[in-house]
């Protein structure tokens, strides 16, 4: 059954990403929050990771946390769909069970 | 110490502190706080600067919105540090680069110095406080 991973960490300060990716599985989902919401910007040193790992699993990011750091729908890396409160709740229901890096 | 300056009463030095700041802001209270502490220290007529290096650099973004996580914006008070006499705030080069951003997406003028030169003149400060 597919997971939700979760993970908040910026991935350029922290490697919990960096596990996350590396663990999950094809067809799961990974919600970034908070300061994991740096890791589906593209332009930085992390995006390629998250461009792959995107191939096979469907990424999300928290809005209200995209938002409180300067950032925009445009500025994620192809594919990176945006969430809100309500979004994160019905993820939680649609998948198996949720899994946290942090 | 050498490279120290004198105040009028002459014991009393004024010295260089620095605040290194490297990590986002709101995730953790640490970039808060820092700014806490230099508008406190602000009071003291020391010689005082703001590096921003890592994640550090994400609390200067332009654009932060913070409504909807329930914390305050703390972003503007960066614009209003040069009416407390810190007018330095200098950015490394390589943290920028890494992040995909340029001084165009901070919301104050800063000094971009690649870690050699920030280096250098880290070690030319007093105290270095970090965050």
């Amino acid at each position: 059954m597919a997971v939700l991973h979760t993970t908040n960490k910026s991935p350029l300060q922290t490697r919990d990403l960096e596990s996350c990716l590396r663990l999950s599985r094809s067809g799961c989902g990974i919600l970034l929050m908070e300061d994991a919401v740096y890791g589906a910007l593209k332009g930085t040193a992390e995006s390629a990771k998250l461009a792959e790992a995107a191939k096979a699993r469907k990424i999300y990011v928290l809005g209200p946390d995209l938002a409180a750091r300067g950032f925009t729908p445009e500025h994620l890396v192809q594919g990176v769909k945006v969430v809100d409160y309500s979004g994160f709740v019905d993820l939680a229901v649609e998948y198996h069970h949720v899994q946290a890096w942090v | 110490m050498s490279g120290m300056e004198e105040n009028e009463g002459g014991t009393d030095k004024v010295k260089r502190f620095m605040f290194l700041n490297r990590k986002a802001p709101y995730g953790t209270i640490y970039a808060l706080e820092s700014l806490e502490v230099v508008l406190i220290g602000a009071a003291f007529d020391q010689n005082v600067s703001m590096v921003f290096v890592d994640d550090g650099v994400y609390q200067l973004k332009k654009g932060q919105q913070t409504k909807d996580i329930g914390q305050k914006n703390f972003s503007p008070t960066y614009r209003a540090l040069e009416d407390y006499d810190i007018e330095k705030l200098y950015v490394e080069q390589e943290s920028l680069e890494a992040r995909g951003l340029t001084a165009d997406d901070l919301l104050v003028p800063v000094e971009v110095l690649p870690s050699a030169a920030l280096g250098a003149l880290m070690e030319e400060q007093d105290v270095v406080l970090s965050f």
